[in-house]
Parts: structure tokens; sequence; C-alpha cells
């Protein structure tokens, strides 16, 4: 009885604390659609197409997929030279946005939860504060 | 027989006419080209805006809030630049000369700024002094409000009209359904002032209660190409559109140009901003480009160096990363030509004093094209 009674508690912790988790990663990406608007849509457009060979996609992007470090140092102090995504090379210059650590999460976890990307661990203000030119 | 053949005729040219822009907007990229590019100075991450001391000696803003003196083929980084709101398109913005510098030395700057109560950033305008690779004298001219953290729409371009006066541009800052269409507030103008950042009295909305005075024309969205025809002497503008509607624009006081209630371009998302293209009160573009290629930059050309280039506008595209060419004939564009493609970002573009046309490219640094023979 009482075994039971921890189970069920476990459990209702878990089911408690994964829904926080998709509330969190809700609000994050609803903030971050916003900062997608205001500062990344005029290049990767507004389906994360961007312009093949000139700005890179970012929906189901191989890059994105397995670079996500790499991917929020882009965001976060801007990204230049050669790299390779979805089998086509880019090679342009993308100026860091000045956007805060909190709104580089909100845009990472927006990008990598929209047009058919998504990504099992949440990008936290933490995550990107961590991060080191 | 005659008369059906006149008919034939008239309806031909009232068709040609009456979708005169189709022909327009085909961009032809030339075979031979009446230049080589050579890369006059390297490693620069985001030239924004350029201007020339002497034939041999320039200043260039780097956005992220370098000022550049390059001399005698040295690049020198000047001190005591004013700091600059980085965030977005915000940054160092352009830099232009007074008309009279050899005796007056004022270097005219626009930048993101901070300087203000609320939180984030809006267009500034500063003049100042070059001594000992320092800026000195420095005076803030124009500060546009409220600050706000949208990362689009600072503008900005500087330029001298031929009495004198001094024309900046400040986009919309994001907030396209407030700032263009409300002469009390700042963004989506043109400004005009006088040279020491006085209002002229004459200036369109002198005396209306509550206008921004220093506003010259309104309507706009981002302005990012702004120089002064070689022969009529007006203030020709070019902006970014949405997603198609790019311009270009004369700029005439008080005129209205029009954003967001008429334009020829669509949200990002392809919904519809507006039916409309034109409407009464509101001035009509010389050009616009759909799609839209990203306009910055922009510069007349005034020399014989390039074969039959006199005459052309010099825009360059961000997006498409070339320089386009506009075939003038008066105020209408005959023909757009492709070049520079594949360099990168092209940010800005200027005549220097030697008659030669140079181009500052986003990545790479500033181009001479060097007119072949």
């Amino acid at each position: 009885m009482k075994e039971n009674f921890c189970l069920f508690l476990f459990l209702l912790v878990s089911v408690y604390y994964a829904q926080a988790q998709e509330t969190v990663l809700a609000e994050s990406m609803q903030r971050g659609a916003e900062i997608y608007t205001d500062f990344c849509v005029t290049c990767h457009l507004e389906g994360g197409e961007g312009i093949t060979g000139t700005f890179p996609p970012l929906a189901k992007s191989d890059y994105l997929a397995q670079n996500r470090e790499a991917s929020i140092r882009g965001v976060k102090y801007g990204q230049q030279g050669e790299m390779t995504v979805n089998g086509v090379t880019y090679n342009n210059i993308m100026t860091p946005m000045g956007l805060d650590d909190d709104e580089i999460a909100d845009v990472m976890n927006f990008i990598m939860n929209s047009w058919g990307n998504s990504s099992d661990e949440i990008v936290t203000t933490e995550e990107v504060l961590a991060i080191e030119k | 027989m005659r008369n059906s053949v006149l008919t034939i005729a008239f309806i031909a040219i009232t068709l040609s006419y009456s979708c005169a822009q189709n022909t327009e907007n085909k961009v032809d990229t030339p075979e031979n080209a009446p230049y080589t590019a050579e890369l006059m100075i390297d490693e620069m991450q985001t030239p924004w805006g350029m201007v020339f001391l002497s034939a041999n000696e320039m200043l260039i803003t780097e956005k992220s809030g370098e000022l550049i003196h390059y001399k005698n083929g040295e690049k020198i980084k000047v001190k005591n630049v004013p700091e600059v709101y980085q965030r977005g398109q915000g940054g160092l913005l352009d830099i232009e000369l007074h008309p009279n510098y050899e005796n007056t030395g004022w270097i005219y700057i626009s930048y993101a700024s901070e300087e203000g109560k609320e939180k984030g950033g809006h267009t500034a305008l500063m003049r100042c002094k070059l001594k000992d690779n320092t800026l000195t004298d420095k005076e803030l001219l124009y500060k546009a409000s409220p600050n706000t953290t949208k990362g689009q729409h600072f503008g900005s371009r500087i330029e001298f009209d031929n009495d004198g006066y001094l024309y900046l541009s400040i986009g919309e800052r994001g907030a396209r359904d407030e700032n263009p269409q409300d002469i009390t507030r700042d963004g989506g103008k043109i400004y005009r002032f006088y040279d020491d950042g006085s209002i002229p009295e004459d200036n369109p909305f002198v005396g209306i209660k509550g206008a921004k005075t220093a506003i010259y024309s309104y309507g706009h969205r981002n302005p990012q190409g702004l120089a002064k025809h070689p022969e009529t002497g007006e203030i020709w503008d070019n902006e970014h559109g949405p997603k198609g509607g790019d311009e270009i624009n004369i700029i005439k006081a008080g005129a209205n140009y029009g954003w967001p209630l008429v334009t020829y371009g669509v949200n990002y998302s392809g919904t519809p901003i507006t039916d409309k293209t034109e409407m009464e009160g509101m001035t009509q573009p010389v050009h616009y480009w759909v799609p839209s290629i990203a306009p910055s930059g922009m510069a007349f050309v005034t020399t014989d160096n390039y074969r039959d280039w006199k005459g052309s506008i010099l825009v360059g595209s961000l997006k498409f990363q070339y320089m386009e060419r506009l075939h003038m004939d008066g105020t209408k564009v005959v023909k757009r030509e492709k070049l520079l493609t594949d360099l990168g970002r092209v940010r800005d573009i200027k005549e220097g004093p030697d008659g030669l046309i140079y181009v500052a490219v986003e990545g790479k640094g500033i181009y001479k094209l060097v007119p072949k023979s």
C-alpha cells in the first residue's frame, strides 16, 4: 500500500513536471517567434527555408540538428566563413544581433521546434550564458 | 485600313505604357563589365558607410562601432567614437562630410543610440571633428525617440543638398502602424536640418501642433540609400519594402510616400498588407523592385570612366549580393544590370574624388572598380 502510494506520487510529480516543461517550452517559443520576426526573418524567411546558396535554411537543417552549441554560439557572437548545410556550402556573414541570453534561448527554442524541427532538450538562459566565444 | 493601323498602333502604345514596370523588373547580367574589381581595403566585417577625406584617405564606419581611418594604405582605428546600441540592424551607421569640410572640419555620423529614458535605442545624428585620429568637438544634433528594443529599421543615411541643408533618413523601427504616417512621432521619415542641427523655419511641418518639425517627408519604411542628383540637385532615396516593394523615391517637402497604406509588397508570410499601390495625396515611387533586392547605398555616376555609365544609379543589393546599375532616362528606369555578383552583401557605394567607384561589401571590405580600357 505504502509502495503504491509512493509510485502514485512519483507518477503525479513526473506528469506535473513534464507538463510544466511543456508550458515553459511553449512560452519560450512564443517569445522566440517574436524575436524571429524582428531579427531573423529577413534572411532566413518565414518558413525557415533561407535562400539556397546565400542564407542557410533553419528548417530541417542537419547543421542545426547536429551542432547545438555552435548554432547558439553563432547567434550569440555572430558567424562568418564556410559552413555546409544540407549538402550546400555557404560562405557568408551573420553579424551578432545584440540579443540578451534569455532572448537567444527563446529564439533557439522557437527555431529548434518549428518547421519540422524538434529538440528533446529545452535551451535555457544558463546554457546560453555558459557558451563562450 | 490606315485607320485600323493607327488604332492598333495606339492600342500597342497604350498597353506598353499601362504595364510600364514589367520590363524594368527584369535584370540583365552583362558579359563584359567595364571594370576589374580590386579589393583595396580588406578584412572588414560590416563596412556600413564611407566618405573620402581626400583622394587617398577615407573614413569608414563598421556597424559594430569602430570607425576606420584609411590613410596611405593603412587602417587606423579612430578613438572617442560615440557609443552605439548594437542590436539587430542598429550600430554605427552612416558618415558624411560638411560640404565645406576643408574650412569647417565637420564630420556627420548617424548611429543607433541608447540615449534617453526608455530601454532600447533609436537613431541619432551627431557632428564632430577629427584630430590626431580622435573625434573631438562632439555635438549631438538629433536623437529620435522613444527608444525601442526592436531590432529593425534604423535607416539611416546622411546627405547634403546644394543649398547646404542636411538630410537624414530614419526607418520606422518596426512600428509600421504607429510611426510612418504620424508626423508627431519619429521614424519612417526623412529629416532636414541646417548644418548645425537646427531646424529650418520653412520645413514643411513647422507650426503644426505636436509635429516633429525636423521632418521633411514621411511614410517611409527603411531608407538606406540617400543621394543628391548631380544635375537637378534633388535628394533621392532608396528604401527597403516588405517582401516585394523596395522603392526609389524623389524626396519632396511634406510629401507622404505611403508606407504602410500603399505598397507593392506583402508581409514576409505572404499575406497582404494592403491591396492599394497608390492613393490620393501619396507620392508614387520612381521605381519599385518586385522581388525585393534589399537595397542599400546609392550613387549617381557622374564620371566617363566606365563607358556609358554616366547618368546611371548604382544601388547595392543585400539580399541577392550584387551591385545593381539602373540605366536612367530622366526619372525613368529603362534597364537594370546585375554587377559584382557573388562577392557578398553590397552595403554602400560612392564615387570617389578620382572619379572611380568604390563599393563596401560585408565580410570583405572596400572594392575599387578599376576601369578596363
